[in-house]
């Protein structure tokens, strides 16, 4: 691997930036008294832990343990569980990609919590890579009181192995930056982190890589890239030129739409009648059609599933799902929503209690690209996009839902269990943090 | 619109229009007559269009670091600062002596003036009910942000004029 260093502008070199823990951290902002409470979040209807703090960690809980799994644990060892607040994440998000803005324009948000930066053309207004890392971690969390950790290096891949060595050694003081380091010493670190750590080998491939006696990134490393190839395919290929340092993945700016949208929730309480499942189905037919819109396309089918409580062994069990294409491209909530109660009509069955429902809309194609059928009538048209267009201001303005179909009903008792959710902190005037 | 300025407007679209398009358009499909013109003078201030007065332009610095919180209780009264009261605060600014903090104290959120002079720091409060909120050697005291603004609605019910 070459080692660049900050002279050389032309060789690409990549940050990731990432929140440690994002959602604890984030409820540690406005909660300060839980600095040491070892604390998880939990996924929506407070199923799965989907964040843990530092402590809770140590303690062995897995991303993803059911909350109902660690009950005891969490008796014996004081474990908060807080219930997902995903307006709050999403708003202390946007601050970090802000702030992270001013360092380069050349950006590309990955995921919540992690971004990755190219940096190569802004080096020369900072000492060296660690340096402008070392500002970036020091700023964000200045500004907004949320811990992050910074890897440096030639490749995206080799970025996020970076990143993971600052979050598992506290020696580096949370930015790691490869593209300075001695090979020895690189090597020294990939000889001791397993290959399915590597972003992009998953289980399978992990399994595989383990049969041919490579366990570690340095195998990886060593190994043919075109060896590689022949048994896994030219993505691999690209993982191991990347590791080796060289940039085969660029930096995606602008996130392509999406080809799939799935809205569903679980249920506070199982559903037993096929009207409660529609008001479900029908919501959740409303909330995807909002994001089609959003994204300017139009979807040519649309999905609907249903399904019980499968950790309940000794209930009987039903899940089905059926899908319904559209012979025109729509984005129509009416249209959608009339296909997708139809749908359900079709798979429901009486008698079991239900656990969960969603629908997914898929086919998606680009709207202004779509043809116009003959046989479609242009006046009604013409009215259903001014209709979907008030539609979503309305509830833009006014919060999500204002207006809805009448099908998804009003009570709603089916809607999502929360049970110790924080305050909407920075976006509700009337849930701000309270200060005496 | 009078004879005379339709008249004018035909006459400027053909000689105006590049030869090739004007070729394909026959002189009674002229698309500048498509949509209601205005012919008269036109606004001098239309340069000078504003958007408006922005209350987070002023009130806001640095919106990435800009939090708001609101004030229980009357500790800060003498300072303006009432029971109730939204209160801006900016985590990118480092406090200086008098400035207004929200600082961390015993795991909450408190409001007080910061008084950093001569190795001393404390917090104190501008109502006369209230105490100082002294540090001992070696305690660090914990500063959330500073407080650059406070906002107050009055619940008035008068109808509008």
């Amino acid at each position: 691997m070459s080692s660049s260093n900050q002279n050389s502008t032309h060789a690409p070199l990549f940050a990731l930036v990432d929140v440690n823990n994002f959602y604890v951290s984030c409820e540690r902002v406005f909660a300060p008294q839980l600095e040491k409470t070892p604390m998880v979040v939990l996924s929506n209807n407070d199923g799965c832990a989907v964040a843990r703090s530092a402590e809770v960690k140590a303690l062995g809980v897995k991303m993803g343990t059911p909350w109902f799994q660690m009950k005891d644990l969490a008796k014996q060892h004081g474990i908060l569980a807080c219930s997902s607040n995903y307006t709050l994440y999403h708003d202390m998000s946007q601050r970090v990609v802000e702030i992270l803005r001013q360092f380069t324009p050349k950006l590309e948000v990955y995921s919540v919590d992690e971004s990755f930066l190219q940096i190569e053309s802004v080096l020369n207004a900072h000492e060296s890579p660690t340096h402008l890392g070392s500002e970036i971690k020091q700023r964000i969390k200045q500004w907004t009181g949320l811990p992050v950790c910074v890897g440096i290096a030639p490749s995206k891949t080799l970025a996020k192995f970076a990143n993971h060595l600052a979050k598992k050694n506290p020696s580096f003081n949370g930015v790691c930056d490869l593209s300075n380091m001695p090979k020895q010493d690189l090597y020294q670190w990939m000889s001791e982190v397993s290959a399915a750590e590597v972003w992009g080998i998953g289980r399978k491939i992990a399994k595989r890589l383990e049969g041919m006696g490579m366990h570690t990134v340095l195998d990886l490393v060593q190994v043919s890239p075109q060896m590689m190839r022949l048994q896994f395919g030219v993505v691999i290929e690209r993982l191991c030129y990347e590791l080796r340092g060289l940039s085969c993945l660029a930096l995606e700016e602008v996130a392509p739409p999406k080809q799939q949208i799935i809205a569903s929730r679980s249920f506070g309480k199982l559903v037993l009648s096929l009207e409660e499942l529609a008001e479900s189905v029908a919501t959740h037919t409303a909330r995807a059609a909002e994001k089609l819109r959003e994204q300017t396309s139009l979807t040519s089918s649309i999905s609907v599933f249903i399904q019980t409580n499968v950790f309940m062994r000794n209930e009987a069990q039903y899940s089905q799902s059926i899908q319904i294409p559209l012979a025109h491209p729509t984005d129509d909530t009416l249209v959608l929503t009339e296909m997708a109660i139809k749908g359900l009509k079709e798979i429901y069955q009486k008698g079991f209690r239900y656990k969960k429902a969603g629908v997914m809309l898929g086919l998606m194609t680009d709207k202004p690209l779509v043809q116009s059928s003959l046989f479609e009538d242009h006046l009604a048209k013409g009215k259903s996009v001014r209709l979907m267009k008030t539609l979503d201001s309305i509830n833009t303005r006014y919060g999500a839902q204002a207006l809805r179909v009448a099908a998804t009903g009003t009570d709603q008792a089916w809607k999502m269990k929360s049970e110790n959710v924080s305050p909407k902190y920075t976006s509700h005037w009337d849930q701000l943090p309270l200060v005496s | 619109m009078t004879q005379s300025t339709n008249q004018l407007l035909h006459q400027t679209s053909l000689s105006q229009v590049p030869q090739g398009l004007s070729g394909d358009l026959s002189v009674n499909e002229t698309p500048l007559i498509m949509h209601p013109l205005s012919a008269g003078f036109p606004s001098p201030a239309a340069d000078y269009a504003a958007d408006g007065l922005d209350l987070n332009s002023y009130l806001i610095q640095n919106k990435p670091a800009t939090f708001m919180f609101t004030v229980r209780g009357e500790s800060m009264i003498v300072a303006g600062i009432h029971h109730g009261d939204k209160v801006v605060v900016d985590r990118a600014l480092k406090p200086k002596h008098k400035d207004i903090v929200v600082a961390v104290v015993n795991g909450e959120y408190t409001i007080k003036r910061l008084y950093k002079y001569k190795g001393l720091v404390e917090l104190r409060p501008e109502n006369p009910d209230y105490p100082n909120i002294t540090f001992s050697e070696g305690h660090e005291l914990q500063i959330w942000g500073v407080v650059i603004g406070v906002v107050r609605r009055y619940s008035s019910h008068s109808s509008r004029v």
